[in-house]
């Protein structure tokens, strides 16, 4: 089976950069930070494969890239270097010229241009962000916040929106007759759920979880997860979970990357990493944890 | 010779003395009228696009229809016939200044009749008579930028402008239906040009939205405080945002007519007396109204 979406090399930097960043960055350095230029090496020649149906989940400390992998894939930032390339199956119908050389896989998305990346970004994915205020207007109402994406998609009819929106948020288990409220009246789990159903509004085929459960109380934070795994097989998404939890990567990934200064240091099944850890930060990480 | 004197002397023939006084054709130099010419141009290759400008300074303060101003004294020529309208009005005191002003730097005829036009500039109105395809209708615009209900920053609707980035725009239109069960923008409706540009019509009322559609004449638009410069070709799609089960709707009179008139089927203006608070109706477009005014009495 072919990979849905091909990463290779993902690299993106702040700073000016210099000739030793990449030497003088990654885990056994055990620092981001070029102390030549001062430049932060966020990711650094990250590569992997997210097949269909797949949670692959993405584990390490805070300031280890994670969050800056998902920024790039979502089109958020500009990769300073890589390529992303999708499957033909994605159904990328509307956008024919990304597939020339009769391959399989479309040219690399990141070189597109910012109008053709929302283009893309509205049909194929989803985020969820760990902090709600990124993904909610928090002065709209609910049912706008998921009509924004149905209107992004061209929807253009207001009954039909808010039928699509009450679905979804009583998919996420928000009460209907709320759907008229701004999330800033939600409590937390309400917002993230919110969020959720703001992400699966265009039936997306890639969905981002960002650090989605932290900061929920344990009671809610399993209700979320819950929610997320018949999610995922219902709507046949393909996740990228990105946690510092080993216990949420756990329940939702058959997959896992551990990553560490901007770097992949070890992936492989969950189970296996979780049972088996090879790379001496991995075993801290589930010493530590588990 | 100083500028308001001329405005005061009545005699003919005031253009020599301005033009006697140093000052060249169309008040601006030429330098200045080409740029704004060449932005003029641009406009119209892009329908909808904001093309920014060097908005010069004029005798009258920025905001008081400068940017029309600008585009009427770049564009007029000595056998044009002026007619200049604030809010449908040829009589008040802006329109009769611009007026005055224009008729003495660029020596042109003035008239208040729609269909003798060959220049029209505009505040806030489309007049009632279809004008056509030898005609201009110049738009004093005081914000140029449709999205800035949405987006205070003009960065940000500069890129979603490139993007064609418009869901908040429709999400603004949503709430409005969802808390109020229509859309509530009475005026500055926003409309979409050619396919393509969200754009700001200038404050007109709804009912002269339609007007713009696929019409027969130039529209040009001048923000003058703004700096920018947009433009409305002949037979241009002009497409109000609607949704398909809340479409757009222009201002209802419930059969009211004008109270000098008798026209039912122009826009109108609501007149309270101050002494007895009777309410009554007039054409807001006065050059209309006095046209049809006077084939009635005849």
């Amino acid at each position: 089976m072919e990979p849905l979406i091909r990463i290779r090399g993902l690299s993106k930097r702040f700073g000016q950069g210099c000739s030793r960043c990449l030497d003088a960055t990654g885990p056994e350095q055990d620092t981001n930070l070029c102390p030549h230029c001062g430049s932060v090496m966020a990711c650094n020649d990250v590569s992997f494969d997210l097949f269909r149906n797949e949670a692959l989940g993405v584990v390490g400390e805070s300031g280890s890239g994670k969050s800056t992998l998902v920024r790039l894939l979502h089109f958020e930032w500009e990769a300073s270097g890589g390529g992303m390339e999708m499957h033909r199956s994605a159904g990328l119908s509307n956008l024919p010229e990304m597939f020339t050389d009769g391959s399989n896989y479309s040219c690399n998305l990141l070189g597109l241009s910012h109008f053709q990346k929302r283009q893309l970004r509205n049909a194929l994915m989803g985020i969820v962000y760990q902090n709600p205020h990124l993904g909610l207007r928090m002065q709209v109402s609910s049912g706008g916040n998921i009509a924004e994406r149905l209107l992004g998609a061209g929807w253009r009819n207001i009954a039909k929106m808010r039928e699509r929106s009450a679905e979804l948020l009583e998919r996420t288990e928000i009460p209907i007759e709320r759907m008229d409220e701004p999330p800033c009246n939600f409590s937390g789990g309400m917002q993230q759920r919110v969020q959720i159903a703001k992400a699966l509004s265009n039936n997306p085929l890639i969905l981002f979880l960002d650090e989605v459960t932290t900061g929920l109380d344990l009671s809610v934070q399993a209700r979320v997860l819950d929610m997320i795994r018949n999610l995922r097989s219902e709507f046949n998404l393909s996740m990228l979970v990105v946690s510092h939890d080993l216990g949420v990567i756990n329940l939702l990934c058959q997959r896992t990357m551990v990553m560490k200064s901007g770097h992949v240091v070890e992936s492989g099944l969950t189970d296996q990493i979780l049972q088996d850890p090879q790379h001496r930060y991995t075993q801290l990480l589930v010493a530590s944890q588990l | 010779m100083l500028m308001h004197e001329w405005l005061q002397k009545d005699d003919e023939p005031r253009s020599d003395a301005a033009q006697s006084a140093g000052y060249p054709f169309g008040f601006m130099d030429e330098g200045a009228k080409k740029e704004i010419r060449r932005s003029i141009l641009k406009a119209v290759a892009i329908p909808g696009y904001q093309v920014p400008y060097g908005s010069r300074e004029m005798p009258i303060a920025r905001g008081w229809g400068t940017g029309g101003l600008q585009i009427t004294l770049s564009m007029v020529k000595p056998d044009d016939i002026l007619k200049v309208i604030d809010q449908g009005c040829d009589d008040s005191v802006n329109a009769v200044n611009i007026k005055k002003f224009v008729a003495t730097v660029a020596s042109v005829a003035i008239t208040t009749d729609t269909r003798a036009a060959t220049l029209i500039q505009t505040r806030h109105r489309i007049p009632e008579e279809r004008m056509n395809d030898q005609q201009i209708l110049v738009l004093q615009v005081p914000y140029p930028e449709a999205l800035r209900e949405v987006e205070p920053s003009e960065m940000e609707t500069r890129r979603m402008h490139a993007e064609a980035d418009y869901s908040r725009m429709w999400l603004y239109l949503y709430e409005d239906i969802v808390k109020y069960g229509e859309i509530t923008i009475s005026y500055r409706y926003p409309v979409t040009v050619n396919g393509r540009y969200i754009t700001d019509p200038s404050p007109i009322p709804r009912w002269d939205v339609p007007k713009l559609h696929m019409a027969d004449t130039l529209f040009l638009f001048g923000a003058g405080r703004e700096k920018r410069i947009y433009a409305i070709p002949p037979h241009t799609s002009v497409e109000p945002l609607e949704f398909e089960d809340h479409k757009f709707r222009t201002e209802n009179f419930f059969g009211k007519a004008c109270a000098r008139c008798g026209a039912t089927d122009t826009f109108l203006d609501e007149v309270i007396d101050n002494a007895g608070g009777g309410r009554s109706f007039f054409c807001s477009d006065s050059g209309y109204c006095d046209k049809r005014s006077q084939a009635w009495n005849h």
